[in-house]
This record gives structure tokens, sequence and C-alpha cells, in this order.
């Protein structure tokens, strides 16, 4: 008996002591942003062992909620959903701006994180990409589609697919010629906008193949041709036209919605020294150029577009005009209580006939 | 006397202890005691049964509980009807030793995992998939059948991954049958229908009603088939219960929906051993 005790604890104490023994960094971020040869890129330079985990917003906050903050050492939240969630649950720490090398990135993306991720006067992120939700086509079957209000036009009856989430309801409102960013101020307002895009889906549903619910099944629906006209990330759009031509990513007429995510460092963070070295290594023109070539949205540093491929600028040029760019409607942080409305939306859109 | 406990036994009994008060125990009273509390108008967190109401007072949550229970009840019963041969055939049928190589086969796709064969099942019935292509390409229909994305997909879906635990209860209760009772009856002049319906389901009705728990409580706490191979009409209560607590992030209401979930599931469960005239003891031996 005593014995089997010693054991344990002698069993105990290696496993715990091996895990403190190596500088890791527990990374808490999405699929793509943290490509390998980076990492391993990464780990040679500083020693650092990088422990990945992939989430989502909606993921990455339960979880940083449920641990108060720990269990990682860094994050990447999208940049509106940071302000409401450090107000409700204090779960990240501010950035120390003296730590991060922002001479290597866009000044004016930095600023405007700053601002929409500030809560009592300090701020908590820093910018790392940049990409738009707008739509996916196939050029040949749906050659005319070329705006939101074409993902409730009967013309693409049985071959229209998006994502039943809050992007989704914003966009909707664009398509209607309405501007929901400027009733985040209104609450009542902006119910009463939800109320009719509610109507607008509802009536539009018979028309849609299906409801998409990740990055893969986006894929998979427009790539079998199961769809032809589907809401879609650039990203995405941009892979799947190097596989097959004709289908393509798109700025919607009624503006693309404009998404950064960031980095943001969890209120229990055990390794800042890693988190802060994590950020401004991604951030290096090269590596951040690497990432954008690799997974096509654009970045916060403001000299990788030297290293940018042809393929990048291709797609750069090919699905934004200048125009295009000008009216991008970036999200502006959501304000507290938005999401229990939309979420009540959602489920009666997908409730109904 | 007392019979006095070694350590031995102490010792064997605290993992089984520890599991269940820290893994069972402890969860449940949290999320309880979380369901019972209410974000009011100033902020403050107050004791309140408004999580609970909610759940009344909103057509749509209790009208998507009903339409899930009652799906989930269909697919039971269904998959009842597609397994029960399968069980009969491998126990009664088939010699033992190919018997056991083919409940080997049968438990392939649990050691695939349940995304992975749904993935695969989208294969299969997309428009442009296997077997569309398969049924246009020898000239039985002109253009394809829509099969994914439909109540059927998902129920496909739903039968695939449950279909197993409900063939397995059902075999050890077969297996138990003694082949005489079905000779003597055969012999008596009964007809196979007649023995069917007398002899085979009255004896195989534990295992039966176990396996169809089990599926039942799988299917209706199931949460990827439904939201993947379902299509646009397909809310399934667990999805609400997931949007609460990581849309909305009112984690309060989604436990209180989760204890809704657990008792209403385990009442359905509850009045249908009591319809059938069954005893859980005995249906869970």
């Amino acid at each position: 008996m005593k014995k089997l005790v010693l054991t344990g604890a002698i069993v105990l104490s290696l496993i715990s002591t091996g895990a403190m023994a190596k500088d890791t960094l527990r990374l808490l971020t999405w699929k793509g942003y943290a490509p390998a040869k980076l990492v391993k890129d990464f780990e040679a330079q500083t020693g650092v062992d990088v422990k990945i985990t992939y989430s989502n917003n909606e993921e990455m906050i339960a979880k940083l909620r449920a641990t108060r903050g720990g269990g990682f050492d860094l994050a990447q939240p999208s940049q509106d959903r940071i302000s409401f969630v450090q107000a409700k649950y204090p779960v990240y720490q501010p950035i120390d701006f003296s730590r991060v090398n922002t001479a290597q990135l866009t000044s004016s993306m930095v600023d405007a994180v700053k601002k929409n991720a500030m809560v009592d006067g300090k701020s908590y992120a820093v910018p790392f990409c940049y990409g738009t939700t707008g739509m996916i086509v196939n050029k040949k079957l749906a050659p005319e589609a070329n705006d939101w209000s074409d993902l409730w036009n009967p013309k693409y009856e049985g071959k229209i697919s998006y994502r039943l989430k809050r992007p989704l309801l914003i966009a909707t409102a664009f398509g209607m010629g309405e501007d929901p960013f400027a009733l985040y101020g209104d609450k009542a307002a902006y119910q009463a906008l939800m109320k009719r895009v509610e109507a607008k889906l509802i009536e539009g549903k018979k028309l849609v193949k299906n409801y998409w619910t990740s990055g893969d099944t986006q894929v998979a629906i427009i790539k079998s041709g199961d769809a032809n006209v589907i809401s879609g990330w650039d990203g995405k759009g941009w892979s799947l036209h190097e596989t097959n031509p004709d289908i393509d990513f798109l700025a919607p007429k009624s503006g693309a919605l404009g998404w950064i995510d960031t980095f943001a460092i969890p209120a229990k963070s055990k390794n800042l020294d890693a988190a802060y070295k994590w950020i401004n290594f991604m951030l290096e023109p090269k590596n951040a150029a690497y990432f954008t070539n690799q997974e096509g949205y654009g970045t916060a540093s403001a000299g990788a577009i030297e290293f940018f491929n042809e393929k990048t600028k291709a797609n750069f040029s090919r699905s934004f005009s200048k125009a295009d760019i000008d009216n991008i409607k970036w999200h502006p942080p959501v304000p507290d209580g938005f999401e229990t409305i939309e979420a009540k939306v959602l489920d009666r859109i997908k409730a109904a006939k | 006397m007392k019979k006095k406990r070694s350590s031995t036994f102490y010792l064997l009994m605290a993992p089984v202890l520890l599991w269940l008060i820290l893994l069972i125990v402890i969860p449940h009273l949290d999320m309880f005691f979380r369901s019972f509390r209410f974000e009011s108008d100033n902020g403050a967190m107050v004791f309140s049964l408004n999580n609970y109401l909610s759940f009344f007072e909103d057509q749509i949550y209790w009208l998507t509980f009903v339409k899930t229970a009652l799906y989930s009840i269909g697919v039971t019963f269904l998959a009842f009807v597609v397994t029960f041969p399968v069980a009969f055939y491998l126990t009664k049928v088939v010699a033992k030793k190919y018997s056991s190589f083919m409940v080997l086969l049968l438990l392939i796709p649990i050691w695939i995992g349940e995304l992975v064969t749904i993935y695969g099942w989208m294969i299969l019935l997309s428009d442009n998939g296997v077997i569309n292509n398969f049924l246009v390409g020898v000239g039985l229909i002109d253009s394809p059948i829509v099969m994914l994305y439909t109540n059927f997909s998902m129920t496909i879906g739903l039968l695939y991954m449950s279909m197993l635990f409900m063939i397995i209860p059902m075999m050890s209760a077969l297996e138990s049958l003694d082949d005489s009772l079905i000779e003597a009856a055969s012999d008596l002049g009964a007809s196979k229908w007649t023995i069917f319906r007398q002899i085979i389901i009255p004896y195989t009705t534990p295992g039966i009603a176990s396996g169809g728990i089990i599926v039942f409580m799988l299917v209706i706490g199931d949460y990827v088939a439904p939201n993947i191979l379902g299509g646009k009409s397909s809310l399934w209560f667990t999805e609400q219960i997931y949007n609460k607590f990581l849309a909305t992030f009112n984690w309060n209401e989604g436990a209180a929906f989760g204890f809704l979930l657990l008792m209403l599931s385990s009442g359905i469960i509850w009045l249908a051993l009591r319809l059938t005239g069954q005893k859980l003891e005995k249906v869970g031996s």
C-alpha cells in the first residue's frame, strides 16, 4: 500500500515537472492561423514549444469563460467580440503595446482595433489578419449573381446556401438596402430591423438548398454542385478557384462584411514572453506574407505585400475593385445583448417551414 | 456481527466513487444551481425560475422539443424494425463461428467515429453523389433525386450510428431463447407469425426495451447528424442548448434546458416502460 502511494507520487511529480521543464506557448486559434512551417521556424528560433488548440469565436469565449481566462497563453478572437466579453467576464489582460513591434504593422488597423477592443481606457487586442465575408459563386452556372439579394433571388431556386449565423442577418439587412451597423446604438430600432430580416429570410427559405455550418461544409456544398450561389469567406472562395476556375469569391454590390482577427492575451496567461514573441514573429513581413500566400487572408503586417506571390495578388485584384474595397463594411463591436435578439431570430428561421 | 471491510475494499472502491462524484455528481449539481440563476434587469444574478419558464412560454422551444422527441421515438422504432432480422439471423440462423466475425463487421462504423461516417453519407447521398450517379448512369432515373439535407438523410445518419446499440442487447436476449420452444410451437401447428408474436417477441422484450432506451437517448441527445445531414428545417433540441451556451452566452438558460432534456426524456422512457409493462431492473440487467 505504502509502496503504491509512493510510486503514484513519483509518477505524478515526473509528469508535472516534465510538462513544466520546457518553455511552452499554449495558443488558442483558428485552423490555418499557425502554419506548420512557421511554427517550426518559431520553435527553432526561440526554443519555445507551441501547443495549438483550434477553435472559433463562440468556443473561444466559452472556453476562456469556463477557466476565467486560464489554460491558454494567447488567443485570437475577432475584434468585434472582445470588448463586451471583457466588460462582462474579465477573461483577457490589457496589451502592453511597448512589447509589440507596432512599427511593422499597418497603423490605421492597429488604431481601429485598439479603439474597438477598448474597455475602461485599456486596449485588449493587436490586429493579426483580416478578411471579408462575401459570396462564392459558380460563374458558369450563375453568371449574374453579384449581391446579397441574390441569396433570395428565385432565379437560383434550390441552388442557394448560406450559414445561418449573425453575419448573414447583417448581410441580409445590407442586401435589403438598410444599414444595421448604424442602428447599433438603438436597440429597439435594431430589433425592428431584425424582424424585417427574419421575414425576408423565412420567405426565401424555400429557395435554399441547405444552411452550411462550417468551413468544410461551405466548401463541400459548392464543390459538389449542390449549390451555386452561397455566402462564404474570401480565402475559401479563392482556394476553390484554384481547383475549379468557374468558382470564385466576389464582393457583393451592397458591401462585403469585413472582419479582423486579433491577438488577445488571456488573463491567466503563464508565458507572456512567448506570447509577445509569437505576436511579433507572426507579423514579421516575411512570415505574414507566408501566411497570406498560404491561407488567402489579408494581413496587418505593413511590409508583407512585397512578399506576396502572384496568385495572392491576382486574387485580391480579381475580387476587389477600388470601389469594392471602399465599400467593405467593417464589423463594429457587438453591443451587449444583441446576440440574444439575433439568436431568437435565427431559431425562428431555422424552425420555419 | 457486522463484517469489517478491508482497506483493499476501500482502495478498489475509490476510483468508482471518484468517477461518480467528480465526473457526474458535481458537474450536475453545478448545472442544477446554475439553471436557477437569472440575470435581472440591473445586471445582478438572482434566484429565479425564469430559465425554466422561458421553455414553456416561447413556443419555439417546446415545439422543437416535441418534434425532437417524436422523431427520436420514430427512429427508435425504425431501428428495431431494421435490426431485428439482423439480430435473429446472427443468433439463430448463421453458424456460430461466422456470426462473431459478422458482429465484428457491424462494429466497424463505431471505430471510425460519427463525424467521418456522416461525411461518408454526404458523399453517397449528394445530388451528384455516388447513388445518384449510379442511378442516372444505368438509366433508372433522368435527374438526381434530392436525398441529402432532407429528413431522409438525417434519419439514415441517426439510424446508422445507433443501430448497433439495438442489435447487441437483442442478440443477447435471443441467444438465451431455447430453439426447442420454437420447434415445439411449430410442431403444434403455430404459424410463423404466431411464433414471432407469441414466443419470440415476449421473450426478447427486455432486450428490445434496453436497446430501445439506449437508441432513444443517443438519438435525442445527438448533435452532429441533425446538424450536418438534417437540412434547413431540422432544428434539434440539442442545437438550441448549444446555441444557449455558445451563441448567446446564456449558460444559465442552457443549463435549465439541459435539465429539461434530461427530465423530459427520462419521463418518456418511464412512460414507455409502464405502457409495455417492463421493469427497469429487469431491462437493465
